[in-house]
């Protein structure tokens, strides 16, 4: 493999992903804002008083992580599935696929763009959160690399279901129907002690669970479950998803005729 | 800076073959070389399987059988290679067409290895050359259809492709701009491209072109220089704009005359009569023409002939074999 022609291929990429985002910034970067506003407003000031506290810590503060969390996963999916399928229904994905760019460095591309939108989002509901309540990263590291490998693994979720997607509709039935339920049961709103044991089990195969508990550890420092399970199902997820992607692109799977 | 290469085969492709999911047998095992520096047409009616031929190629369609070279550089073995070689100008339009016009291409030299920096200096050259550069901060929706060609060509030259693959590049293109391209192809031809063309206009093929392939059902039906197959045109019409008006046919022997119109013969001259004799003939007779061309294109005629005979071939093996 040409390492130069693929770094420069991958910067190229990163830097149109970038100006995508950008350009269509009304779509990318308000909603997310405006969303988060509202459940700080709603969950946070007006709810959460007559909640009381959850693990030691105001309601607004136990829930702030989780929807920071939730804002990355779902921009990050959002970014890549719409940015691939968009490129693949208007036929210009045929710009990678005619050029000696690996298939490797095209998922790479897209990934780290959905990485770059789900941390500028990341960034703008936590600066959101800090007009809401008062957040100190306990352990900064464990924050951002758990933020980085949970837009990874989105991003290539993303990714994969938009290799598949053969129409619009089909780019919006993962979020609705699986990412939207996994999220709000995925312990943003309520720590897992809460419900019943089968429950918690349950949500223990929940993916978005593990994320979501290390991110809180990070910032706040408390969690549901291990920390070290927690980076091992995420480093999983990531490696398990990129190879589905690379084998995808490799056959031409929903690329190719 | 361009470089000759000189008797070396840009394209060798060998017993390719395509069966699409749903049965279509799209191309039965095909075989031709394209020499290096050649201007090449690849003609067929639609449905004959051009296109699928150019997308294995390019690597836009998956090939069920075959082998496919370019500049000795194997599909199968040394992919980026081959592809690295190889600019492409689909039939569809496949623009970003919310991007601006110098984005796309220089994102597309990116994809190449092509540097941003010495992707914008090329990209000033071709879309200059285009007639794209005062538009390169407009978005590709914005532009014509000729244009949104034109910008097609400049994407696909950025990375400066030894072999120029063109799907029907001129098609909706109006006569002056389609002319333009001509020249700017011949060109880029002449420094040393090797230029692979399909076209449904085949006055482009025969004054582009010098070897052609003809592919009707997924087979190569004809493959030669351009100039062989037109010596086996038998039988050309012309058409003369006369200075005087003619009541009556004028009679010549061995030559089919019509009189359109007062000021207008058709003639159909065989092979074996030239167009001097025709003209001393009149010129005895004191008819001047003025002008002369074509009835119809020569390589359409024989396109034409070449379809229809292989199709009156089938036929008829068809029918013996019932």
């Amino acid at each position: 493999m040409n390492l130069i022609l693929n770094w420069i291929g991958l910067k190229t990429l990163v830097r149109k992903e970038i100006v995508r985002v950008i350009r269509i910034w009304i779509q990318t970067i308000v909603p997310p804002a405006i969303m988060m506003t509202l459940y700080f407003i709603i969950f946070g000031n007006l709810i959460g008083p007559r909640i009381g506290s959850m693990d030691g810590f105001d309601y607004m503060q136990y829930i702030a992580p989780g929807l920071i969390m939730m804002s990355v996963i779902t921009n990050s999916y959002g970014n890549v599935v719409s940015s691939f399928f968009g490129a693949k229904f208007a036929r210009h994905i045929e710009e990678m696929l005619v050029s000696p760019m690996s298939n490797a460095t095209v998922i790479i591309g897209h990934v780290a763009g959905g990485i770059l939108r789900g941390l500028l989002v990341g960034i703008l509901v936590t600066i959101v959160a800090l007009f809401f309540t008062n957040l100190e990263i306990k352990h900064p590291l464990i924050t951002l690399s758990m933020v980085f490998l949970s837009s990874t693994v989105f991003s290539l979720a993303g990714f994969i279901n938009a290799v598949f997607a053969k129409k619009f509709d089909d780019i919006s039935i993962v979020p609705t129907f699986v990412l939207t339920p996994l999220t709000y049961l995925g312990g943003v709103f309520y720590s897992i002690s809460l419900l019943p044991e089968f429950w918690q089990k349950v949500s223990l195969a929940n993916p978005i669970i593990y994320m979501v508990n290390a991110f809180r550890y990070g910032v706040l420092g408390i969690s549901d479950i291990n920390i070290a399970h927690a980076y091992l199902i995420v480093v999983f997820f990531v490696v398990v998803l990129f190879t589905i992607s690379l084998i995808l692109l490799n056959r031409g799977i929903g690329i190719r005729e | 800076m361009y470089t000759i290469y000189v008797s070396m085969q840009a394209l060798s492709i060998k017993k390719l073959t395509k069966i699409y999911p749903n049965g279509n047998h799209a191309l039965k095992g095909i075989n031709f070389n394209v020499e290096a520096g050649d201007f090449y047409a690849l003609l067929g009616p639609n449905g004959a399987g051009k296109t699928t031929a150019i997308g294995i190629i390019c690597s836009l369609v998956s090939k069920t059988m075959g082998e496919v070279e370019v500049f000795g550089h194997n599909m199968d073995s040394d992919l980026e290679a081959a592809k690295s070689c190889i600019g492409l100008v689909p039939q569809e339009i496949n623009l970003n067409l919310f991007d601006t016009v110098l984005n796309i291409v220089v994102n597309q030299a990116g994809y190449y290895g092509i540097e941003r920096r010495l992707a914008l200096i090329r990209a000033q050259e071709y879309l200059t050359e285009l007639k794209l550069w005062d538009r390169r901060f407009e978005k590709a929706r914005s532009l014509s259809g000729g244009m949104k060609r034109r910008l097609m060509i400049a994407r696909a030259l950025l990375h400066k492709p030894k072999l120029l693959i063109l799907d029907e590049p001129t098609a909706g293109v109006d006569v002056e701009i389609r002319r333009s391209m001509w020249e700017f192809l011949r060109r880029i031809n002449s420094e040393g491209t090797t230029i692979i063309l399909t076209t449904h206009y085949l006055e482009e093929a025969e004054r582009l072109c010098r070897h052609l392939a003809i592919i009707d059902e997924g087979e190569i039906i004809e493959n030669t220089r351009m100039s062989i197959v037109l010596r086996k045109l038998q039988r050309e019409i012309f058409l003369l704009s006369l200075a005087d008006p003619l009541t009556e046919t004028p009679k010549i022997l061995g030559f089919e005359i019509k009189l359109n119109d007062p000021f207008e013969l058709e003639v159909a001259i065989d092979a074996e009569h030239d167009l001097n004799s025709l003209f001393a003939i009149l010129s005895e007779q004191g008819i001047t023409a003025v002008s002369l061309r074509n009835k119809a294109n020569r390589l359409e005629e024989l396109f034409m002939g070449i379809v229809e005979n292989k199709q009156d071939n089938s036929s008829s093996a068809v029918a013996s074999s019932s």
